[in-house]
Parts: C-alpha cells; structure tokens; sequence
C-alpha cells in the first residue's frame, strides 16, 4: 500500500464524479475490488500544484450518508474511515452538479459535517449556464465553509484551482465531526434548499434542450419506436461490424495451432496446447470484438442519457413480471454474454430486483449460441421464403431468441412469486440531462470492461477448457484399436450414462456427448459434433458443409429441434456459473439457477421432441 | 390532488407526502431524489400507450422517474 495522502472523490450519481476522476487521473487508473464485497474500487494518482503526488479514489454515486445499497454503504464506510482495505481519506472532493444545487448540496452538507478537509467541485458550470443559472461561487463557499471550484470535467475546466486548493487541504487536520452531522434530516434538506436559492445570482430561461429531446424519444408512440430501432440497429451492427475481426482472430488462432503443430511432435503435449489452451483461450477471445462493439453502444447510450429512457419505456414491461426498467439495461448485455450482463446487475440496488434479474439474464441469447443454431437451422430448416424478405431460417432463429426471452419473463414471474417473494423498490430513477458523450471516457470505460471481461471469463474457460480436454483425451485408446478417442474417453464414457437420461428428449448418444464439452462454451458443441462425426476437413466452411450432411443422415427434423430448445434453456456455460457464485457471494443461488435451468431445457426439448415427432408424423 | 393525476406540463406545489403509504426504503429514496413537502413539481412525461406509467416528473430542478403508485401517495397544491 502507498502512504501517499488519500483524497476521496464523492458525490450524488450523476454529478459527473467520473469525468472529474478521467480529467484529473488521465489513464493512471486502477480498478480493484473491495473486500468482502462486489463493488469495484476505482483509484488513480495525481500531482498536487506543488507537485506532490496524491492518491485519488473514485467512491461510488451516493445520495447520502444513510445507504441504499451494497455500493452506497461503501462510500459510506470509506468516508466514515470503517471500509477494510481502505484508510480514512485525508480529504474530500465533493462533486456537485451546478445545475441541480437544491438536492446535490444535501449530501454535501452531510460530507462537510464529517470534519474531514473538503473542497467542493461545482461541476458542470457550463451547463447550468447552458440552462440559463447564473452562480456565486464565493457565496457558496462561504455558506458551506469550504472552498468551491467551479468544473467543467469533461473540457478539464477547473482542474488546476482544485489541485490548488487541494494542496491547502491535505495538510490541513481533520477536525471533530461538526454538528451537521447530528442535525435533522428535514434540517439539512431546508439547509440544502436555502444556501442553492442563496448561490443562484441569476435565473433565466435557459436553452430547454433535454425537454425537447424527451418530448420524441418518451412520446407514447414514437419513444417506443426509437427504442426498438435503435436497439435493431445495434444487433445489426454487433453482428456485423465484428464479423471481420472475429474472422481475423480465428485466422490467427489457426496460425498459432499450425505453428505449434508444425514445431512439436505428436505427443499428448502438443495435444494439450492446441486442442485445450489454445483453443479454450480462443473461445473466449474471438468473443471479444462482438462484446467491444456491444459495451461501445451501451457506454454512448449510458453517456449521452438516453439508457435511464430507455429504462424509463421498458419499465411497464418489466413490471409484469415483476422487476424493473433498471433490470433492462443488464439484460441488454447479456445478449452479447451473460458474464458482462451479470456484472452490470450491480447497478440495480433493490437486492430481490437484482437477484432476479441475474437469475434470468442466462435466457437472454448470447452470442454464444448462434454458432450452433446456425449449424443446426442449416442442416435441417430450408432456405425458403416465407414472405417478402422474411426467410424462414431467419424466423426459426428470431423464434428461438424470443423464445428465450418468454422464457425469462415466465422465469422471472415465477421466481418473484417463489423464490424472492416481497414488495421491490419499484421504479425511482434521476434522469440526468443529456450531454454529448466525451469520447475519451467511452474509450477508458471500454478498456476497463473489456480487460475484466477477458481476465474474469478468460482464466475460468482456459481452466475448464483444459479439464474438458483431459476427460475427452484419457484414457488414451489403444494402437490398433477401431475405437475413436472420444469413445474411449472419459467423456465418452460419461455420455454413455448421459444418453439413459436425454434418450426420453429424443437425444442420441452423439448430442449427449456434445453437450459435455459445450458446458465450457456453447459454441464448442458445433467443433464436438465435427470431431464425432469425424469430419476431417481442412477449414471452417468446409467443417459446416460436411457437418450438415453426417447431421441430416443421423439425425432426424424432431432431434434437431429438441437439440435447438435445450440450447435456448441450457445454463451450458461454466463462467456464467462462475460469475453468478461471485455476484451472490455463495453457492446456493448458482445451483438453483443451474437447476431450473436444466429443467426447462429438459421439458422444452422434451416436449419439442414428441410435438415434433406427432405433427410430423 | 394527488401528483399521478396532475396533468403534464402543470407546475404544482407538494403539499403533504402520505409517508404511511410507502414504505421505509421508498421514502427514503423519494427524499433522496429530492420530493419534499414545499418542493414545486411538474409532470413532463407518462409512460407508453394506454399504460401511462411510469412519470417523469421534473423536482426542483431535476427531473426523475417514478411509478404512478408512488405518486399516489404525493398530494400537491396549485403553485
């Protein structure tokens, strides 16, 4: 641990905390966690005026000092010098936006009363300009008697008056708590509202900007319009503008094997790299360009303050199943993977809202699953039309996602009537104004997700890849025998057993076998059929191309659906498995997630199976 | 008149919130998001179609969401 001085930044969500933390931390940023707890610790380091460097840490948005959630009681008990692994900051930056004093000055009010050193940022000064708010700095300053800086983050504004004030602040002693901390609540929030009249010099009517905007994007018919436009538009380009780099990775993963293969005999060894490391890191990696473009979409939309509307239109939705518009957005995620959507519930603060919608965001398809819906909807649906430009392998593939999203919300009414039964929070959510997105911060927030996404799933696909890899290699079948290795296998072995159990479904022993390996990734089903199959073929097309064939001649129209719904219910992935445990701190709700899960693939494919079997004869 | 059926764009005064109605964590966080009584409000926008939940309601200078049944429990007056 450093012994640097420690300054805490705090303030309400949506007073542009973070983009004062970009501005004065630059990319010197680290993101950790905190003990015991699922909320992320955001620190970096910054000079002082005089040139002394300082650490900052970044305390999660709060709205006071009594918290609401797991990340509010953080910066609680940061501030408060009672959060392991953290020491009492030895002062304070107190974010406020300017243009919303009357409620952001109560919890500085509160902060101030702690008798920690503070300065207060009065950020966002441009915009409430903008919305025609003329203040007095000075006079705030002395009202709360603390210095005041006016910021504008996003442009840097202000940021060299704070490292001034600062470097007065951090040799200053903390003193007693004053007595604001023991006033009433209904005290402070009068307090607050009095010294925001006091400090507003001006007030004119500003440029309604936000007003207008949400007059189309909330009307009762068009929001829902743009909404459902704008999130087509993104599945079109998650699909289609990573398409190159995937190909590009898999190109390269596929030079790295044949280097391998071309440097080292043909020993178990040579096996274990190509078939288990490089192919199980590779699973993970080619997942990469999709969820960057994804997470790129989901920043700009959280940057610009149109995801809070899009939360405010889907809200209804979700309230008939019992959650909220808050639960749309990790749901949103868990299209690409469910590993980024899972952690994106921590936003949601009412604990039953959030379990629920973990429970669930497996159902959501993620990009996972479309490899083998491709092959299968290949090899068994044909290329027909079934109106003008509607085909009907694109209507198979759009029932099987919304399948899976009727699936969620049955899951979800069930699990909130059952499992965490009780009244939620609702639906109580600032809507900040909207702001042009800073395209540095996107860019920081992209890399932060994107090294935790590669780093938490990456080290458990590697390791379970590798798990797969031994039970499908040992034991070693015998020279001459006419046996393949994966009969031989442990696995092999194991679907033997399996094929008892999802023969009632209508699986042969074949799909029971390559549902083992899918359990590290779903999309390795398709390479499992291959290697059964043994289908030798030299590229992916190719591979495609012969699997569709052995798939027609050994399977039958009702199999291959029943293979299709298991897929769309299956919990076939063991890094969601992996998150869900750390999210919930413990074993218990993974299983009964897991559990339901296999449930539902079962009956689902099930009952496909023998529809199937009786409509088509 | 209760805030859920204050017609848009009408700015209007709370006059008493019914803390009864809502629950510990709901008060708490309607306080939070600065509903007070004295607070002027002002209804901009209602949820989709015939649903028309949930408001965005402006409060103070701030404007946040909430669900009609939670502006049942808000009573206001004219400005």
């Amino acid at each position: 641990m450093s012994t640097l001085p420690l300054v805490a930044l705090v303030g309400n969500p949506n007073a542009g905390k973070s983009a004062l933390f970009n501005a004065l931390t630059g990319a010197r940023q680290k993101t950790g966690n905190y003990p015991g707890v699922t909320v992320e610790r955001h620190s970096g380091r910054f000079a002082l005026a005089d040139g002394s460097p300082v650490e900052l840490v970044d305390l999660p948005g709060s709205y006071s000092l009594t918290p609401t959630s797991p990340d509010e009681a953080v910066t609680r008990d940061v501030v408060m010098g009672q959060q392991a692994g953290e020491r009492r900051p030895d002062a304070l930056i107190i974010v406020v936006d300017a243009g919303n004093l009357d409620n952001h000055l109560r919890f500085a009010i509160e902060l101030i009363g702690l008798g920690l050193p503070a300065i207060v940022a009065l950020n966002m000064v441009d915009l409430a300009e903008r919305d025609g708010l003329t203040l007095n700095a000075q006079k705030l300053s002395k009202d709360l008697g603390v210095p005041v800086i006016p910021t504008v983050a996003v442009r840097k504004r202000g940021t060299e008056d704070l490292r001034a004030a600062l470097t007065e602040a951090v040799r200053s002693p903390a003193t007693s708590p004053a007595t604001a901390a023991a006033r009433a609540p209904a005290d402070v929030r009068s307090t607050a509202r009095q010294m925001a009249a006091r400090a507003i010099e001006a007030e004119r009517p500003g440029r309604k900007i936000t007003r207008v905007i949400d007059s189309v994007v909330l009307h009762p018919l068009l929001g829902p319009v743009i909404l459902f436009a704008t999130l087509f538009a993104m599945f079109q380009l998650v699909y289609s503008a990573a398409e190159a780099p995937v190909d590009l990775i898999e190109g390269w993963l596929g030079l790295l094997s044949d280097a391998v293969r071309a440097n080292m005999a043909d020993t178990l060894w040579r096996s274990a790299i190509i078939d288990g490391a490089i192919a199980g890191v590779g699973a993970v990696i080619v997942f990469l360009p999709q969820i960057l473009v994804l997470f790129a979409f989901i920043l700009l939309l959280e940057a610009s303050g149109y995801m809070v509307r899009a939360a405010f239109i889907m809200d209804r939705l979700m309230a008939g199943v019992g959650l909220s518009g808050r639960a749309f957005i990790p749901l949103l995620s868990s299209f690409a993977c469910a590993v980024p959507g899972i952690m994106a519930t921590r936003t949601i603060e009412d604990p039953r809202d959030r379990l629920t919608t973990i429970l669930i965001a497996p159902l959501m398809t993620c990009s996972a699953r479309l490899p083998v819906y491709a092959v299968i909807i290949g090899a068994f649906i044909p290329n027909s039309s079934v109106g003008p430009g509607i085909g009907l392998q694109g209507l198979v593939l759009f029932g099987l996602y919304v399948a899976g999203i009727l699936g969620a919300m049955l899951a979800a009414l069930v699990i909130r009537r059952t499992m965490v039964p009780g009244k939620s929070l609702g639906f109580m959510m600032e809507m900040p104004r909207y702001q042009l997105p800073k395209l540095r911060d996107v860019a920081l927030g992209l890399w932060q997700r994107a090294a935790a996404f590669l780093k938490r799933a990456g080290t458990i696909i590697a390791l379970t890849t590798m798990v797969l890899w031994a039970l499908l290699s040992f034991p070693q079948v015998p020279a001459g025998s006419a046996k393949s290795q994966i009969d031989h296998s442990i696995a092999g072995r194991i679907a033997n057993g399996l094929e008892v159990v999802v023969a009632p479904i209508g699986f042969n022993r074949d799909m029971a076998l390559a549902l083992i390996p899918a359990m590290a990734a779903r999309e390795v089903a398709v390479s499992a059929l291959a290697t059964t199959y043994a289908v030798d073929a030299q590229d992916e097309e190719a591979t495609e191309q012969g699997l569709r064939e052995r798939l027609r001649a050994g399977w039958t129209l009702p199999m291959a659906l029943a293979f299709l719904a298991w897929f769309v219910f299956a919990p076939q992935c063991i890094s969601t498995i992996a998150v869900v445990r750390r999210e919930t701190n413990g074993w218990k709700w993974p299983v009964i997630m897991v559990s339901y899960l296999f449930a539902l693939a079962y009956v689902a494919a099930g009952v496909t199976y023998w529809a199937a079997t009786a409509l088509l004869g | 008149m209760q805030l859920d059926i204050l017609p848009l764009n009408r700015t209007a005064r709370i006059s008493r919130i019914h803390w009864s109605q809502l629950s510990e964590a709901e008060g708490h966080r309607l306080r939070c998001l600065g509903f007070d009584e004295g607070v002027e409000v002002e209804p901009l926008h209602r949820g989709w179609l015939l649903f028309r939940d949930p408001l965005a309601v402006r409060v103070g200078r701030m404007t946040v969401a909430i669900r009609a049944a939670h502006a049942a429990a808000i009573d206001v007056e004219a400005a």
